[in-house]
Protein backbone atom coordinates (compact mmCIF):
# COMPACT_ATOMS: atom_id res chain seq x y z
CA UNK A 1 0.00 0.00 0.00
CA UNK A 2 1.04 3.58 -0.46
CA UNK A 3 2.04 5.70 2.45
CA UNK A 4 0.92 9.28 2.35
CA UNK A 5 3.57 11.80 3.19
CA UNK A 6 2.41 14.88 5.02
CA UNK A 7 5.63 16.86 4.84
CA UNK A 8 6.17 20.26 3.24
CA UNK A 9 3.28 21.77 1.32
CA UNK A 10 4.15 20.84 -2.24
CA UNK A 11 2.23 22.71 -4.96
CA UNK A 12 0.25 19.57 -5.65
CA UNK A 13 -0.69 19.22 -2.01
CA UNK A 14 -1.68 22.88 -1.82
CA UNK A 15 -3.83 22.55 -4.92
CA UNK A 16 -5.49 19.46 -3.45
CA UNK A 17 -6.37 21.15 -0.18
CA UNK A 18 -7.54 24.26 -1.99
CA UNK A 19 -9.86 22.14 -4.10
CA UNK A 20 -10.99 20.22 -1.05
CA UNK A 21 -12.07 23.42 0.68
CA UNK A 22 -13.73 25.10 -2.28
CA UNK A 23 -16.62 23.05 -3.63
CA UNK A 24 -17.61 25.86 -5.98
CA UNK A 25 -14.22 25.84 -7.69
CA UNK A 26 -14.34 22.05 -8.02
CA UNK A 27 -17.77 22.26 -9.62
CA UNK A 28 -16.77 25.05 -12.01
CA UNK A 29 -13.70 23.11 -13.13
CA UNK A 30 -15.76 19.96 -13.67
CA UNK A 31 -18.40 21.81 -15.67
CA UNK A 32 -16.04 24.02 -17.65
CA UNK A 33 -15.02 21.70 -20.50
CA UNK A 34 -18.33 19.83 -21.00
CA UNK A 35 -20.32 23.06 -20.98
CA UNK A 36 -17.89 24.87 -23.26
CA UNK A 37 -18.21 22.02 -25.74
CA UNK A 38 -21.89 21.13 -25.58
CA UNK A 39 -23.38 24.24 -24.06
CA UNK A 40 -21.50 26.88 -26.04
CA UNK A 41 -20.17 25.18 -29.17
CA UNK A 42 -23.00 22.74 -29.91
CA UNK A 43 -25.94 24.90 -28.87
CA UNK A 44 -24.18 27.78 -30.61
CA UNK A 45 -23.99 25.71 -33.79
CA UNK A 46 -27.70 24.92 -33.55
CA UNK A 47 -28.52 28.58 -32.99
CA UNK A 48 -26.36 29.59 -35.95
CA UNK A 49 -28.21 27.06 -38.07
CA UNK A 50 -31.53 28.54 -37.02
CA UNK A 51 -30.30 32.01 -37.95
CA UNK A 52 -29.14 30.70 -41.33
CA UNK A 53 -32.66 29.44 -41.99
CA UNK A 54 -33.76 33.09 -42.17
CA UNK A 55 -31.12 34.02 -44.75
CA UNK A 56 -31.19 33.31 -48.46
CA UNK A 57 -28.92 32.33 -51.35
CA UNK A 58 -27.99 34.57 -54.24
CA UNK A 59 -29.42 32.89 -57.35
CA UNK A 60 -26.47 33.84 -59.57
CA UNK A 61 -23.38 33.53 -57.34
CA UNK A 62 -24.68 30.87 -54.96
CA UNK A 63 -23.38 32.90 -52.00
CA UNK A 64 -25.35 33.17 -48.79
CA UNK A 65 -27.07 36.56 -48.46
CA UNK A 66 -27.12 37.51 -44.79
CA UNK A 67 -30.37 39.47 -44.78
CA UNK A 68 -33.39 38.45 -42.71
CA UNK A 69 -36.21 36.92 -44.74
CA UNK A 70 -39.18 34.62 -44.20
CA UNK A 71 -38.87 33.37 -47.79
CA UNK A 72 -37.60 29.88 -46.92
CA UNK A 73 -40.44 29.20 -44.54
CA UNK A 74 -43.00 30.65 -46.94
CA UNK A 75 -41.68 28.34 -49.67
CA UNK A 76 -41.78 25.46 -47.25
CA UNK A 77 -45.38 26.01 -46.21
CA UNK A 78 -46.78 26.92 -49.62
CA UNK A 79 -44.79 24.46 -51.73
CA UNK A 80 -46.97 21.45 -52.42
CA UNK A 81 -43.95 19.16 -52.87
CA UNK A 82 -42.66 19.94 -49.39
CA UNK A 83 -46.03 19.40 -47.78
CA UNK A 84 -46.29 16.00 -49.49
CA UNK A 85 -42.76 15.04 -48.43
CA UNK A 86 -43.35 16.18 -44.83
CA UNK A 87 -46.62 14.27 -44.60
CA UNK A 88 -45.02 11.21 -46.18
CA UNK A 89 -42.18 11.34 -43.65
CA UNK A 90 -44.61 11.58 -40.74
CA UNK A 91 -46.61 8.72 -42.27
CA UNK A 92 -43.50 6.56 -42.60
CA UNK A 93 -42.43 7.34 -39.01
CA UNK A 94 -45.92 6.52 -37.73
CA UNK A 95 -46.14 3.29 -39.75
CA UNK A 96 -42.71 2.16 -38.54
CA UNK A 97 -43.68 2.91 -34.94
CA UNK A 98 -46.94 0.98 -35.27
CA UNK A 99 -45.32 -2.04 -36.93
CA UNK A 100 -42.56 -2.14 -34.32
CA UNK A 101 -45.11 -1.89 -31.52
CA UNK A 102 -47.18 -4.78 -32.88
CA UNK A 103 -44.11 -6.96 -33.46
CA UNK A 104 -42.26 -6.00 -30.27
CA UNK A 105 -45.05 -6.35 -27.72
CA UNK A 106 -45.65 -10.11 -27.99
CA UNK A 107 -41.89 -10.70 -28.19
CA UNK A 108 -41.23 -8.63 -25.08
CA UNK A 109 -44.13 -10.29 -23.29
CA UNK A 110 -42.88 -13.79 -24.05
CA UNK A 111 -39.39 -12.74 -22.90
CA UNK A 112 -40.53 -11.14 -19.66
CA UNK A 113 -43.33 -13.47 -18.56
CA UNK A 114 -42.83 -16.89 -20.17
CA UNK A 115 -39.06 -17.43 -20.32
CA UNK A 116 -37.02 -18.82 -17.42
CA UNK A 117 -34.54 -16.37 -15.83
CA UNK A 118 -31.66 -18.13 -17.58
CA UNK A 119 -33.38 -18.00 -20.96
CA UNK A 120 -34.25 -14.36 -20.30
CA UNK A 121 -30.58 -13.42 -20.06
CA UNK A 122 -29.86 -15.05 -23.41
CA UNK A 123 -32.93 -13.55 -25.06
CA UNK A 124 -31.87 -10.04 -24.02
CA UNK A 125 -28.46 -10.69 -25.58
CA UNK A 126 -30.16 -12.01 -28.73
CA UNK A 127 -32.19 -8.80 -29.00
CA UNK A 128 -29.21 -6.55 -28.21
CA UNK A 129 -26.78 -8.23 -30.61
CA UNK A 130 -28.17 -6.71 -33.84
CA UNK A 131 -27.78 -3.25 -32.27
CA UNK A 132 -24.02 -3.69 -32.42
CA UNK A 133 -24.10 -4.73 -36.07
CA UNK A 134 -23.58 -1.74 -38.32
CA UNK A 135 -26.61 0.30 -39.35
CA UNK A 136 -25.41 0.38 -42.96
CA UNK A 137 -24.87 -3.36 -42.99
CA UNK A 138 -28.44 -4.00 -41.88
CA UNK A 139 -29.90 -1.61 -44.46
CA UNK A 140 -27.63 -3.26 -47.01
CA UNK A 141 -28.85 -6.71 -45.95
CA UNK A 142 -32.39 -5.65 -46.81
CA UNK A 143 -31.23 -4.20 -50.12
CA UNK A 144 -29.88 -7.65 -50.97
CA UNK A 145 -33.01 -9.44 -49.71
CA UNK A 146 -35.41 -7.11 -51.51
CA UNK A 147 -33.54 -6.82 -54.82
CA UNK A 148 -35.53 -8.26 -57.69
CA UNK A 149 -33.48 -11.49 -57.78
CA UNK A 150 -32.94 -11.63 -54.00
CA UNK A 151 -34.51 -13.90 -51.37
CA UNK A 152 -37.71 -11.85 -51.13
CA UNK A 153 -37.50 -10.02 -54.44
CA UNK A 154 -40.10 -7.33 -53.61
CA UNK A 155 -38.12 -4.51 -55.22
CA UNK A 156 -37.42 -1.04 -53.76
CA UNK A 157 -39.78 1.79 -52.86
CA UNK A 158 -41.89 3.19 -50.03
CA UNK A 159 -42.90 -0.23 -48.68
CA UNK A 160 -39.28 -1.39 -48.72
CA UNK A 161 -38.33 1.75 -46.76
CA UNK A 162 -40.98 1.15 -44.10
CA UNK A 163 -40.00 -2.53 -43.76
CA UNK A 164 -36.29 -1.77 -43.49
CA UNK A 165 -36.75 1.06 -41.00
CA UNK A 166 -39.04 -1.14 -38.88
CA UNK A 167 -36.33 -3.79 -38.90
CA UNK A 168 -33.60 -1.31 -37.97
CA UNK A 169 -35.38 0.19 -34.96
CA UNK A 170 -37.16 -2.93 -33.64
CA UNK A 171 -34.73 -3.50 -30.71
CA UNK A 172 -35.32 0.10 -29.56
CA UNK A 173 -38.99 -0.82 -29.12
CA UNK A 174 -38.48 -4.27 -27.59
CA UNK A 175 -36.10 -3.20 -24.83
CA UNK A 176 -38.20 -0.49 -23.10
CA UNK A 177 -41.36 -2.64 -23.32
CA UNK A 178 -39.46 -5.62 -21.91
CA UNK A 179 -38.19 -3.46 -19.05
CA UNK A 180 -41.73 -2.17 -18.44
CA UNK A 181 -43.18 -5.71 -18.39
CA UNK A 182 -40.43 -6.87 -16.02
CA UNK A 183 -41.57 -4.22 -13.55
CA UNK A 184 -45.21 -5.38 -13.88
CA UNK A 185 -45.83 -7.79 -10.95
CA UNK A 186 -47.03 -11.25 -11.96
CA UNK A 187 -49.50 -11.15 -9.11
CA UNK A 188 -51.53 -8.54 -11.02
CA UNK A 189 -51.93 -10.94 -13.92
CA UNK A 190 -52.92 -13.74 -11.54
CA UNK A 191 -55.42 -11.47 -9.81
CA UNK A 192 -56.99 -10.53 -13.13
CA UNK A 193 -57.23 -14.23 -13.98
CA UNK A 194 -58.75 -15.09 -10.60
CA UNK A 195 -61.35 -12.38 -11.08
CA UNK A 196 -62.38 -14.06 -14.31
CA UNK A 197 -60.63 -11.97 -16.97
CA UNK A 198 -59.49 -13.89 -20.04
CA UNK A 199 -56.28 -13.16 -21.92
CA UNK A 200 -57.48 -10.29 -24.10
CA UNK A 201 -59.36 -8.59 -21.27
CA UNK A 202 -56.32 -8.84 -18.96
CA UNK A 203 -54.20 -7.30 -21.67
CA UNK A 204 -56.63 -4.46 -22.32
CA UNK A 205 -57.39 -3.52 -18.71
CA UNK A 206 -54.20 -4.45 -16.82
CA UNK A 207 -51.13 -5.00 -18.96
CA UNK A 208 -51.54 -2.28 -21.59
CA UNK A 209 -52.37 0.65 -19.25
CA UNK A 210 -49.37 -0.21 -17.05
CA UNK A 211 -46.87 -0.67 -19.89
CA UNK A 212 -48.15 2.22 -22.00
CA UNK A 213 -45.42 4.64 -20.82
CA UNK A 214 -42.76 2.08 -21.76
CA UNK A 215 -44.30 1.63 -25.21
CA UNK A 216 -44.36 5.41 -25.67
CA UNK A 217 -40.69 5.55 -24.64
CA UNK A 218 -39.92 3.04 -27.39
CA UNK A 219 -41.99 5.03 -29.86
CA UNK A 220 -39.86 8.12 -29.23
CA UNK A 221 -36.86 6.23 -30.62
CA UNK A 222 -38.65 4.62 -33.56
CA UNK A 223 -40.43 7.84 -34.52
CA UNK A 224 -37.47 10.17 -34.20
CA UNK A 225 -34.98 7.83 -35.85
CA UNK A 226 -37.33 7.26 -38.81
CA UNK A 227 -38.10 10.95 -39.18
CA UNK A 228 -34.50 12.02 -39.62
CA UNK A 229 -33.38 9.17 -41.82
CA UNK A 230 -32.27 9.64 -45.39
CA UNK A 231 -29.66 6.90 -45.81
CA UNK A 232 -32.05 3.94 -45.68
CA UNK A 233 -34.34 5.71 -48.15
CA UNK A 234 -31.42 6.05 -50.54
CA UNK A 235 -30.50 2.39 -50.13
CA UNK A 236 -33.91 0.71 -50.46
CA UNK A 237 -36.33 3.55 -51.23
CA UNK A 238 -35.88 3.76 -54.99
CA UNK A 239 -37.08 7.24 -55.93
CA UNK A 240 -38.88 7.87 -52.63
CA UNK A 241 -38.06 11.21 -50.93
CA UNK A 242 -38.32 11.96 -47.21
CA UNK A 243 -37.55 15.16 -45.27
CA UNK A 244 -33.94 14.06 -44.79
CA UNK A 245 -33.41 13.76 -48.55
CA UNK A 246 -34.74 17.27 -49.15
CA UNK A 247 -32.28 18.64 -46.58
CA UNK A 248 -29.43 16.61 -48.06
CA UNK A 249 -30.15 17.59 -51.66
CA UNK A 250 -30.36 21.26 -50.77
CA UNK A 251 -26.92 21.18 -49.21
CA UNK A 252 -25.26 19.09 -51.88
CA UNK A 253 -26.72 19.48 -55.33
CA UNK A 254 -28.70 22.70 -54.86
CA UNK A 255 -26.08 24.37 -52.63
CA UNK A 256 -28.82 26.18 -50.70
CA UNK A 257 -27.82 25.95 -47.04
CA UNK A 258 -30.42 28.48 -45.80
CA UNK A 259 -33.27 26.47 -47.29
CA UNK A 260 -31.79 23.20 -46.02
CA UNK A 261 -31.62 24.75 -42.54
CA UNK A 262 -35.26 25.77 -42.79
CA UNK A 263 -36.30 22.24 -43.84
CA UNK A 264 -34.21 20.75 -41.02
CA UNK A 265 -36.30 22.67 -38.47
CA UNK A 266 -39.34 20.59 -39.54
CA UNK A 267 -38.29 17.28 -37.92
CA UNK A 268 -37.01 19.17 -34.87
CA UNK A 269 -40.35 20.92 -34.40
CA UNK A 270 -42.28 17.68 -34.96
CA UNK A 271 -40.13 15.90 -32.36
CA UNK A 272 -40.54 18.72 -29.85
CA UNK A 273 -44.32 18.60 -30.31
CA UNK A 274 -44.24 14.80 -29.96
CA UNK A 275 -42.13 14.99 -26.79
CA UNK A 276 -44.41 17.63 -25.31
CA UNK A 277 -47.44 15.49 -26.15
CA UNK A 278 -46.11 12.32 -24.52
CA UNK A 279 -44.56 14.05 -21.51
CA UNK A 280 -47.70 13.53 -19.43
CA UNK A 281 -47.61 9.75 -19.85
CA UNK A 282 -44.36 9.56 -17.88
CA UNK A 283 -42.62 8.07 -20.92
CA UNK A 284 -39.54 10.24 -20.50
CA UNK A 285 -38.71 8.47 -17.23
CA UNK A 286 -38.76 5.16 -19.13
CA UNK A 287 -36.10 6.10 -21.67
CA UNK B 1 -49.06 -17.77 -13.88
CA UNK B 2 -52.03 -19.34 -15.56
CA UNK B 3 -51.89 -18.63 -19.25
CA UNK B 4 -53.96 -20.75 -21.54
CA UNK B 5 -52.05 -23.23 -23.66
CA UNK B 6 -53.01 -21.37 -26.83
CA UNK B 7 -51.78 -17.96 -25.68
CA UNK B 8 -48.52 -19.51 -24.45
CA UNK B 9 -47.94 -21.17 -27.83
CA UNK B 10 -48.88 -18.04 -29.77
CA UNK B 11 -46.59 -15.79 -27.73
CA UNK B 12 -43.67 -18.21 -27.97
CA UNK B 13 -44.23 -18.49 -31.73
CA UNK B 14 -44.23 -14.68 -32.02
CA UNK B 15 -40.92 -14.52 -30.15
CA UNK B 16 -39.29 -17.18 -32.31
CA UNK B 17 -40.64 -15.64 -35.52
CA UNK B 18 -39.48 -12.17 -34.44
CA UNK B 19 -35.97 -13.36 -33.68
CA UNK B 20 -35.90 -15.21 -37.00
CA UNK B 21 -36.79 -12.00 -38.85
CA UNK B 22 -34.00 -10.24 -36.94
CA UNK B 23 -31.33 -12.78 -37.85
CA UNK B 24 -32.27 -14.03 -41.33
CA UNK B 25 -31.08 -10.89 -43.21
CA UNK B 26 -27.74 -11.01 -41.39
CA UNK B 27 -27.38 -14.70 -42.23
CA UNK B 28 -28.12 -13.98 -45.89
CA UNK B 29 -25.28 -11.41 -45.97
CA UNK B 30 -22.90 -13.93 -44.41
CA UNK B 31 -23.87 -16.63 -46.92
CA UNK B 32 -23.64 -14.24 -49.87
CA UNK B 33 -20.05 -13.37 -49.00
CA UNK B 34 -19.22 -16.89 -50.23
CA UNK B 35 -21.61 -16.73 -53.20
CA UNK B 36 -19.64 -17.18 -56.41
CA UNK B 37 -22.27 -15.26 -58.39
CA UNK B 38 -21.52 -11.54 -58.68
CA UNK B 39 -25.14 -10.41 -58.46
CA UNK B 40 -26.11 -12.63 -55.49
CA UNK B 41 -28.87 -14.44 -57.33
CA UNK B 42 -30.71 -16.69 -54.90
CA UNK B 43 -30.06 -19.54 -54.17
CA UNK B 44 -26.22 -19.15 -54.24
CA UNK B 45 -24.60 -20.51 -57.39
CA UNK B 46 -21.48 -21.88 -55.73
CA UNK B 47 -18.92 -21.45 -52.97
CA UNK B 48 -15.92 -19.15 -53.29
CA UNK B 49 -13.41 -17.32 -51.08
CA UNK B 50 -12.46 -14.99 -53.92
CA UNK B 51 -14.35 -11.97 -52.57
CA UNK B 52 -12.74 -12.21 -49.13
CA UNK B 53 -9.38 -12.15 -50.88
CA UNK B 54 -10.41 -9.17 -53.00
CA UNK B 55 -11.56 -7.26 -49.91
CA UNK B 56 -8.30 -8.03 -48.13
CA UNK B 57 -6.33 -6.56 -51.07
CA UNK B 58 -8.42 -3.40 -51.41
CA UNK B 59 -6.23 -0.42 -50.46
CA UNK B 60 -9.16 2.02 -50.36
CA UNK B 61 -10.92 -0.24 -47.90
CA UNK B 62 -7.88 -0.51 -45.66
CA UNK B 63 -7.46 3.30 -45.61
CA UNK B 64 -11.12 3.73 -44.74
CA UNK B 65 -10.84 1.23 -41.89
CA UNK B 66 -7.78 3.02 -40.48
CA UNK B 67 -9.56 6.42 -40.72
CA UNK B 68 -12.55 4.97 -38.85
CA UNK B 69 -10.32 3.58 -36.10
CA UNK B 70 -8.56 6.95 -35.70
CA UNK B 71 -11.86 8.84 -35.61
CA UNK B 72 -13.32 6.34 -33.14
CA UNK B 73 -10.32 6.50 -30.78
CA UNK B 74 -10.17 10.30 -30.90
CA UNK B 75 -13.88 10.73 -30.27
CA UNK B 76 -13.86 8.12 -27.50
CA UNK B 77 -10.94 9.80 -25.72
CA UNK B 78 -12.70 13.18 -25.75
CA UNK B 79 -16.02 11.61 -24.75
CA UNK B 80 -14.38 9.83 -21.80
CA UNK B 81 -12.96 13.08 -20.40
CA UNK B 82 -16.02 15.27 -21.00
CA UNK B 83 -18.57 12.59 -20.02
CA UNK B 84 -16.79 11.80 -16.75
CA UNK B 85 -16.44 15.47 -15.80
CA UNK B 86 -20.10 16.16 -16.51
CA UNK B 87 -21.24 13.04 -14.63
CA UNK B 88 -19.24 14.06 -11.54
CA UNK B 89 -20.67 17.56 -11.65
CA UNK B 90 -24.28 16.39 -12.00
CA UNK B 91 -24.09 13.51 -9.52
CA UNK B 92 -21.98 15.10 -6.76
CA UNK B 93 -23.23 18.69 -6.70
CA UNK B 94 -26.51 20.55 -6.54
CA UNK B 95 -26.56 23.69 -8.65
CA UNK B 96 -28.80 25.88 -10.73
CA UNK B 97 -29.53 24.40 -14.15
CA UNK B 98 -28.49 20.86 -13.20
CA UNK B 99 -31.33 19.24 -15.17
CA UNK B 100 -30.46 21.37 -18.20
CA UNK B 101 -26.95 19.91 -18.27
CA UNK B 102 -28.38 16.40 -18.71
CA UNK B 103 -30.67 17.66 -21.47
CA UNK B 104 -27.83 19.35 -23.36
CA UNK B 105 -25.77 16.15 -23.19
CA UNK B 106 -28.61 13.99 -24.56
CA UNK B 107 -29.58 16.51 -27.26
CA UNK B 108 -26.97 15.53 -29.89
CA UNK B 109 -28.38 11.99 -30.15
CA UNK B 110 -32.00 12.99 -29.55
CA UNK B 111 -32.03 15.32 -32.56
CA UNK B 112 -31.94 13.78 -36.05
CA UNK B 113 -28.33 13.20 -37.16
CA UNK B 114 -28.79 15.42 -40.18
CA UNK B 115 -29.56 18.42 -37.94
CA UNK B 116 -26.40 17.91 -35.86
CA UNK B 117 -24.48 17.28 -39.07
CA UNK B 118 -25.41 20.46 -40.91
CA UNK B 119 -25.25 22.58 -37.73
CA UNK B 120 -21.65 21.50 -37.14
CA UNK B 121 -20.59 21.70 -40.78
CA UNK B 122 -22.12 25.17 -41.03
CA UNK B 123 -20.18 26.27 -37.94
CA UNK B 124 -16.86 24.79 -39.09
CA UNK B 125 -17.24 26.03 -42.62
CA UNK B 126 -18.87 29.44 -42.54
CA UNK B 127 -18.47 30.63 -38.94
CA UNK B 128 -15.00 29.37 -37.98
CA UNK B 129 -13.52 28.92 -41.47
CA UNK B 130 -11.93 25.59 -40.47
CA UNK B 131 -11.07 23.16 -43.26
CA UNK B 132 -13.09 19.96 -43.00
CA UNK B 133 -11.00 16.87 -42.30
CA UNK B 134 -10.37 14.08 -39.81
CA UNK B 135 -10.24 16.57 -36.94
CA UNK B 136 -13.72 17.93 -37.65
CA UNK B 137 -15.04 14.34 -37.88
CA UNK B 138 -13.59 13.63 -34.43
CA UNK B 139 -15.17 16.79 -33.02
CA UNK B 140 -18.54 15.86 -34.55
CA UNK B 141 -18.42 12.29 -33.25
CA UNK B 142 -17.27 13.31 -29.77
CA UNK B 143 -20.31 15.60 -29.52
CA UNK B 144 -22.80 12.72 -29.66
CA UNK B 145 -20.52 10.17 -27.91
CA UNK B 146 -20.33 12.09 -24.60
CA UNK B 147 -23.76 10.83 -23.59
CA UNK B 148 -22.77 7.13 -23.48
CA UNK B 149 -19.86 7.75 -21.09
CA UNK B 150 -21.94 10.22 -19.10
CA UNK B 151 -24.78 7.72 -18.58
CA UNK B 152 -22.47 4.89 -17.53
CA UNK B 153 -20.40 6.98 -15.12
CA UNK B 154 -23.50 8.64 -13.68
CA UNK B 155 -25.08 5.25 -12.91
CA UNK B 156 -21.85 4.04 -11.32
CA UNK B 157 -21.39 7.14 -9.15
CA UNK B 158 -24.97 6.81 -7.96
CA UNK B 159 -24.31 3.26 -6.73
CA UNK B 160 -20.83 3.96 -5.38
CA UNK B 161 -21.85 6.44 -2.72
CA UNK B 162 -19.31 8.55 -0.86
CA UNK B 163 -18.28 6.26 2.01
CA UNK B 164 -15.06 4.89 0.57
CA UNK B 165 -13.88 8.28 -0.63
CA UNK B 166 -14.60 9.81 2.75
CA UNK B 167 -12.72 6.97 4.45
CA UNK B 168 -9.79 7.64 2.14
CA UNK B 169 -9.82 11.32 3.03
CA UNK B 170 -10.04 10.49 6.76
CA UNK B 171 -6.96 8.33 6.35
CA UNK B 172 -5.10 11.36 5.04
CA UNK B 173 -5.23 10.98 1.25
CA UNK B 174 -5.63 14.24 -0.61
CA UNK B 175 -8.15 14.86 -3.42
CA UNK B 176 -5.87 13.58 -6.19
CA UNK B 177 -4.67 10.50 -4.30
CA UNK B 178 -8.23 9.54 -3.43
CA UNK B 179 -9.23 9.86 -7.07
CA UNK B 180 -6.26 7.79 -8.25
CA UNK B 181 -6.46 5.01 -5.66
CA UNK B 182 -10.16 4.86 -4.74
CA UNK B 183 -12.54 6.60 -7.14
CA UNK B 184 -10.90 5.71 -10.45
CA UNK B 185 -10.49 1.96 -9.80
CA UNK B 186 -14.15 1.78 -8.79
CA UNK B 187 -15.25 3.54 -11.98
CA UNK B 188 -13.00 1.62 -14.33
CA UNK B 189 -15.52 -0.87 -15.70
CA UNK B 190 -18.11 1.90 -16.17
CA UNK B 191 -15.55 3.86 -18.17
CA UNK B 192 -14.76 0.79 -20.26
CA UNK B 193 -18.44 0.13 -20.97
CA UNK B 194 -19.09 3.78 -21.85
CA UNK B 195 -15.95 3.98 -23.96
CA UNK B 196 -16.89 0.80 -25.82
CA UNK B 197 -20.32 2.18 -26.66
CA UNK B 198 -18.82 5.50 -27.71
CA UNK B 199 -16.37 3.77 -30.03
CA UNK B 200 -19.12 1.61 -31.52
CA UNK B 201 -21.34 4.66 -32.09
CA UNK B 202 -18.53 6.54 -33.79
CA UNK B 203 -17.40 3.54 -35.85
CA UNK B 204 -20.91 3.09 -37.27
CA UNK B 205 -21.83 6.74 -37.81
CA UNK B 206 -22.45 8.01 -41.31
CA UNK B 207 -24.76 11.05 -41.27
CA UNK B 208 -22.75 13.46 -39.12
CA UNK B 209 -19.62 12.10 -40.82
CA UNK B 210 -20.96 12.94 -44.27
CA UNK B 211 -21.26 16.60 -43.31
CA UNK B 212 -18.09 17.00 -41.24
CA UNK B 213 -15.59 15.02 -43.34
CA UNK B 214 -13.69 16.88 -46.04
CA UNK B 215 -13.32 15.55 -49.56
CA UNK B 216 -10.28 13.40 -48.77
CA UNK B 217 -11.50 11.80 -45.55
CA UNK B 218 -13.30 8.48 -45.96
CA UNK B 219 -14.44 6.48 -42.93
CA UNK B 220 -15.56 2.89 -43.33
CA UNK B 221 -19.31 3.67 -43.41
CA UNK B 222 -18.68 6.37 -46.04
CA UNK B 223 -16.65 3.89 -48.07
CA UNK B 224 -19.44 1.31 -47.85
CA UNK B 225 -22.08 3.85 -48.83
CA UNK B 226 -20.05 5.11 -51.80
CA UNK B 227 -19.52 1.59 -53.10
CA UNK B 228 -23.01 0.29 -52.32
CA UNK B 229 -24.43 1.38 -55.65
CA UNK B 230 -21.51 0.20 -57.81
CA UNK B 231 -22.46 -3.23 -59.20
CA UNK B 232 -18.88 -4.37 -59.72
CA UNK B 233 -17.98 -3.56 -56.09
CA UNK B 234 -20.99 -5.45 -54.70
CA UNK B 235 -19.12 -8.64 -53.69
CA UNK B 236 -16.46 -6.68 -51.78
CA UNK B 237 -19.08 -4.53 -50.04
CA UNK B 238 -20.86 -7.72 -49.07
CA UNK B 239 -17.65 -9.16 -47.59
CA UNK B 240 -17.15 -5.99 -45.53
CA UNK B 241 -20.74 -6.27 -44.31
CA UNK B 242 -20.20 -9.93 -43.38
CA UNK B 243 -16.95 -9.09 -41.58
CA UNK B 244 -18.65 -6.31 -39.62
CA UNK B 245 -21.42 -8.70 -38.56
CA UNK B 246 -18.81 -11.19 -37.33
CA UNK B 247 -16.82 -8.43 -35.58
CA UNK B 248 -19.90 -7.20 -33.70
CA UNK B 249 -19.55 -10.31 -31.53
CA UNK B 250 -16.47 -8.75 -29.87
CA UNK B 251 -18.19 -5.77 -28.21
CA UNK B 252 -21.10 -8.01 -27.16
CA UNK B 253 -18.68 -10.41 -25.53
CA UNK B 254 -16.83 -7.55 -23.81
CA UNK B 255 -20.07 -5.94 -22.66
CA UNK B 256 -21.20 -9.26 -21.17
CA UNK B 257 -17.85 -9.70 -19.44
CA UNK B 258 -18.03 -6.16 -18.07
CA UNK B 259 -21.50 -6.57 -16.63
CA UNK B 260 -20.79 -10.15 -15.50
CA UNK B 261 -17.48 -9.29 -13.86
CA UNK B 262 -19.02 -6.49 -11.87
CA UNK B 263 -20.21 -7.86 -8.52
CA UNK B 264 -22.34 -4.79 -7.81
CA UNK B 265 -24.78 -5.49 -10.62
CA UNK B 266 -25.81 -8.88 -9.33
Amino acid sequence: MTTITTTAASPRRRAASFLHRHAGVRLSLLLSAPLAWLGLAYLGALAALLVTAFWSTDVFTGDVVKVFTWANFTDLVTGEVYRTVALRSIGVAAAVTLIDLVVAFPMAFAMAKLASPRAQRWLVIAVLTPLWASYLVKAYAWRVMLSSDGVLGWGYGLTATVVTLSYLWLPYMILPIYAGLERLPNSLLDAAGDLGARGWRTFRTVVWPLTFPAAVAGSIFTFSLSLGDYITVKIVGGKTQLIGNVVYDNIGAANNLPFAAAVATVPVVIMLVYLAAVRRTGALENL
Amino acid sequence: MNFSRTSRTLLRAALVAGLAVVYVPLAVVLLNSFNSDRTFSWPPAGFTLRWWGAAWDSAGLRDALWTSVQAGLGATAIALVLGTMAAFAVQRYRFFGRETVSLVIVLPIALPGIVTGIALSNTFHTVLGLPLGLLTVIVGHATFCVVTVYNNVLARLRRMGLNLEEASADLGADTFTTFRLVTFPMMRSALLAGGLLAFALSFDEIIVTTFTAGAGVRTLPIWIFENLFRPNQAPVVNVVAAALILLSVIPIYLAQRLSGGDPQTH
